[in-house]
């Protein structure tokens, strides 16, 4: 009757387990970073406006930065709209305010409202108003209305994760790939400081520095992702070929690429790329989304069809599930390997690309450590290390369980020491809730 | 002690065993008892039930409900631990050896000889050698057993058995990989053994065995008893009937009187020692059996033929033209298919749904630029389903769900699909219960009336006789003769001919 049961609730958490575990992980966040929300942006700055609507001389008090000055400029786009007056808007320190305030007194204004966001309401030089500037007149503070919301959920912050595991979701798509194979790629993390050095000096030196255009980066970006795919293809073929493990020649790969980032770059970061490169790596488009993570998205998509639908993923399920069958089904077995090495290497181009592009240049020290935040993307998402079994939808929420779980621990302020202890743990306790170690236990 | 007092001790008594798993009641109620000094012999289709009784012999499993005594005292069997103290040995159908390990090393892996930690290993070999010597092996104990044949890693599966002095000792489908020699060598140590006042469990399909060796026998059939007997008193036709619980035919298929042209011809094959200068030829709607003990060279000579593996020497020749085989693939693209006898190490992907099983040496048939149109391949199956009685619920099952006789029934899709010319089936019953051999043996007469060579490979001399229009006899890596005239061809002029 145990092993009844056991087989039931493991054969349901084998597909669903880590897709709980991401919901608890989110559930948990929410209530845990729940605050004070004070909106200051344009949509707050017009909601506010709105209710001004009988008052017709307003000033706006604001900081000096750029979103209260995006919140002051909607508000007053507003106010003229409802055919009120703005009579200044005051960017800067409570001084500024006070001097402000006194010269309108001067003056003679009668002011009906001073607009202001949660940070400005707060300054003492809005206490007690009507016996400070009683020849204002009667004066109303107001500020957009303040609520509870989980900083987690916030919509930039949700964004923001998947846009900081972007480069390791992309990279553990190519690791998917081999893992169902049976096999393992250690050399991405290499890969990723080797095509991010690559990319920068081809842009410095070839594609025309910071003055480079368009198609000199796009030429640029897809050259390195080539010659990355041609050492991924290289291991692909010892490997399959000269039946070396994987471990190994992706070991030496990975030393051979390491090796080449310092040798590429003399040590030293890039820099020499122009502002436009950072459209990949931090551009957004026109929902804000980054571009990052719609290429991401794009990946996942056409990875999920592949392995799901066509000939290719068969081919990999059957090499990972029985390596003989498959060639005694006529299955090019040395074919198969090849092509998901290639596929890794390219997949870790891409993705040393990217991060070249979120941090506007390339050095060496980039991707240090990555495949295995890489392997434990995968692992995570409940692909077998012996191959032949998991889903690159596992893969997705795998790769979104190691985000959030960072992503969390920065909102609650652990340093980053505490962090990696706690990743490991929360790893292992991951991996021991999946459906197919639940019937060891059994 | 005479034999009638050893038959009073009642040494095992399995009482009202239930097992239920997900959606199979594996077990409803069944008692088994036995004897020192017997063999009982455990009959029924692959899902009967036989399985899950002995893996709870073997404390593999715990019952649901259920008693078990051994000697008139009652076991609680926790795990496998606690039924070899107990003294049952269990030997299965798929070993349990450490490949890397010899075969002293196994045969004393649960008990070493030793003193404080270490071991005596001379004593070890000797008593190994002495143990494998009773069996009748013929290599060193110190081979590793990944190096060693089936047959010959089931020797040293009964030699551990052995080694550990077990009172009970339960054997799955024992001679399903052993020659006939080593067969007959295997019982007559059951004889020996059970004199000496060992209790044996004996599981077969082969029921010619059971009648040579075992005295009671007991029939299950969907988890429950259906009949215990003496051997001599039950026939075998009304064995059949018990286990699948309706009447079949033995035997009964017809043969193709006049074969067609030759399809392929292999001429002087040679590879290291277990293929020498063999040259046979395989004609349209014709089936060619092809026999000899295991060893002899059978498989090899199939592996060549499909491509798997490169030979030496010789040439093979498809319809006339001379073929460069290099891979299976080309092989396939040839129209040569191979079904290998080790069903579940080389022909199925276990964790896969049987759809993908039956299509993978197909997929470009239901592919457009490497998208596969997944209905068209359902559908594909759903025929060969029917068409084949392949009993699964659903072409999402995962083909280590199914029995053995289906296993084999979707492998054989698998080629049917792809559409060929010859068909070199290696031990194509291995494994496979009473009925679904039948449908077996009818699928392939009706094959070979579509105008397929095929190549049939067998140890079941009454398999081969019956099914096949030529049969060649290799014995030693070389064919040594060819019995053209097998309707008044016997078991025993083959076996002349096999042995040398």
């Amino acid at each position: 009757m145990n092993s009844l049961l056991g087989g039931k609730i493991s054969g349901w958490l084998a597909g669903r387990g880590m897709l709980l575990v991401l919901l608890l992980l989110a559930v948990f966040l929410g209530f845990a970073t729940l605050a004070d929300q004070n909106p200051n942006d344009a949509e707050a700055g017009i909601g506010l406006a709105k209710t001004l609507d009988g008052s017709k001389t307003v000033l706006i008090v604001v900081r000096p930065s750029e979103e209260d000055s995006i919140f002051a400029q909607a508000i007053e786009n507003q106010i003229v709209g409802q055919n009120g007056r703005v009579v200044e808007i005051i960017k800067g320190a409570p001084s500024d305010a006070r001097a402000c305030l006194e010269r309108l007194q001067k003056d003679g204004v009668k002011l009906d409202a001073i607009v202001c966001n949660h940070f400005t309401a707060s300054w003492s030089i809005f206490e007690n108003m009507a016996t400070k500037f009683s020849g204002l007149g009667d004066v109303r503070i107001v500020e957009p209305a303040s609520y509870r919301w989980p900083n987690f959920f916030k919509r930039d912050n949700l964004v923001n994760i998947v846009n900081q595991i972007a480069v390791i979701a992309i990279l553990a798509v190519g690791m998917t790939f081999v893992i169902l194979t049976g096999g393992i790629d250690l050399s991405v993390g290499a890969m990723i400081a080797f095509s991010a050095v690559l990319v920068a000096r081809l842009i410095r030196d070839y594609g025309g520095g910071v003055d480079a255009h368009a198609p000199a980066l796009i030429g640029c970006s897809i050259a390195t992702v080539g010659i990355c795919a041609l050492m991924g293809m290289f291991s692909g073929a010892m490997v399959a070929c000269f039946s070396i493990p994987p471990f190994i020649t992706t070991l030496a790969m990975m030393l051979i690429a390491g090796g080449m980032a310092y040798l590429i770059s003399d040590g030293q970061s890039i820099d020499r790329v122009p502002e436009s490169f950072m459209w990949l790596g931090r551009g957004s488009t026109l929902m804000r989304i980054p571009i990052a993570v719609v290429l991401t998205a794009i990946i996942y998509l056409i990875a999920h069809l592949a392995m799901t639908r066509t000939v290719f993923g068969r081919y990999v399920y059957a090499v990972g599930g029985n390596r003989e069958a498959a060639r005694l089904s006529g299955v090019s077995v040395l074919g198969v390997l090849v092509l998901v090495y290639t596929l890794s290497g390219a997949l870790a181009g891409l993705g040393g690309v990217v991060m070249a592009s979120q941090l506007k240049s390339g050095a060496p020290t980039y991707g240090h450590m990555y495949e295995l935040y890489v392997i434990a993307a995968v692992v995570v998402g409940g692909t077998s290390l012996a191959g032949g079994e998991g889903k690159i939808t596992g893969t997705l929420i795998g790769a979104l369980i190691l985000a959030v779980i960072q992503n969390g621990m920065n909102l609650l302020g652990f340093d980053s020491n505490t962090q990696k202890c706690i990743l490991g743990g929360v790893l292992l306790l991951a991996i021991l809730l999946d459906g197919s170690r639940l019937k060891l236990i059994k | 002690m005479n034999t009638a007092a050893l038959q009073q001790t009642r040494l095992l008594r399995m009482a009202g065993i239930v097992k239920t798993f997900p959606g199979v009641k594996a077990l409803r109620g069944v008692t088994v008892e036995l004897s020192k000094g017997e063999i009982l012999a455990l009959l029924g289709e692959n899902g009967a039930g036989k399985s899950t009784l002995i893996k709870i012999l073997a404390g593999a499993f715990l019952p649901d409900a259920g008693d078990i005594f051994i000697d008139g005292k009652q076991l609680k069997l926790q795990g496998p631990a606690d039924s070899r103290n107990a003294g049952i040995a269990v030997i299965h159908q798929e070993f349990s050896l450490v490949a890397g390990l010899n075969a002293i090393e196994n045969i004393f892996l649960a008990k070493p000889i030793q003193t404080y930690s270490v071991i005596h290993l001379h004593q070890e070999y000797i008593r190994a050698k002495e143990l494998l010597d009773k069996l009748g092996a013929d290599f060193d104990p110190r081979t590793p057993c990944r190096l060693l044949s089936v047959a010959q890693m089931q020797l040293v599966e009964i030699a551990k058995a052995l080694s550990e002095k077990a009172s009970i000792l339960v054997l799955d489908e024992p001679t399903a990989a052993l020659t006939p020699r080593e067969t007959s060598r295997l019982f007559i140590l059951l004889d020996q053994l059970k004199k000496s006042g060992m209790g044996i469990i004996y599981v077969s399909h082969r029921l010619d065995e059971v009648f040579q060796i075992a005295d009671r026998m007991q029939v299950l059939r969907d988890g429950a008893d259906v009949v215990i007997t003496n051997v001599n008193s039950a026939t075998q036709s009304q064995i059949i009937k018990w286990m699948v619980g309706r009447d079949i035919e033995q035997s009964g298929v017809s043969k193709k009187e006049v074969p067609g042209n030759v399809v392929l011809r292999a001429k002087g094959l040679g590879n290291g020692v277990k293929v020498r200068d063999v040259s046979l030829e395989i004609r349209e709607g014709e089936i060619l059996g092809l026999t000899g003990l295991v060893g002899s060279g059978r498989t090899e000579v199939a592996r060549i033929l499909a491509g798997a593996d490169i030979a030496e020497k010789g040439e093979i020749t498809m319809e006339g033209r001379k073929l460069n085989l290099r891979s299976v693939g080309e092989a396939i693209g040839e129209g040569i298919f191979l079904l290998t006898e080790d069903r579940k190490n080389q022909g199925l992907f276990l964790r896969r749904p049987v759809h993908e099983n039956f299509s993978i040496a197909s997929l470009f048939r239901f592919a457009c630029f490497g998208i596969i149109n997944k209905a068209r391949e359902i559908k594909a199956f759903l025929s060969h389903r029917d068409s084949m009685g392949i009993k699964v619920s659903s072409p999402f099952v995962r083909a280590g769900n199914l029995s053995g006789g289906n296993q084999q029934k979707v492998l054989l899709a698998r080629w049917l699909e792809r559409k060929g010319k010859v068909f070199l089936l290696d031990e194509p019953t291995r494994g496979v219960d009473v009925g679904a051999k039948e449908e077996i043996y009818i699928l392939l007469r009706k094959l070979a009336a579509n105008g397929n060579a095929i190549l049939l490979i067998s140890s079941e001399l009454p398999e081969v006789l019956a099914l096949s229009d030529r049969i060649l006899v290799m014995h030693d890596g070389q064919i040594k003769g060819e019995i053209k005239d097998v309707g008044n061809a016997t078991q025993e002029l083959i076996m002349e001919l096999a042995i040398q």
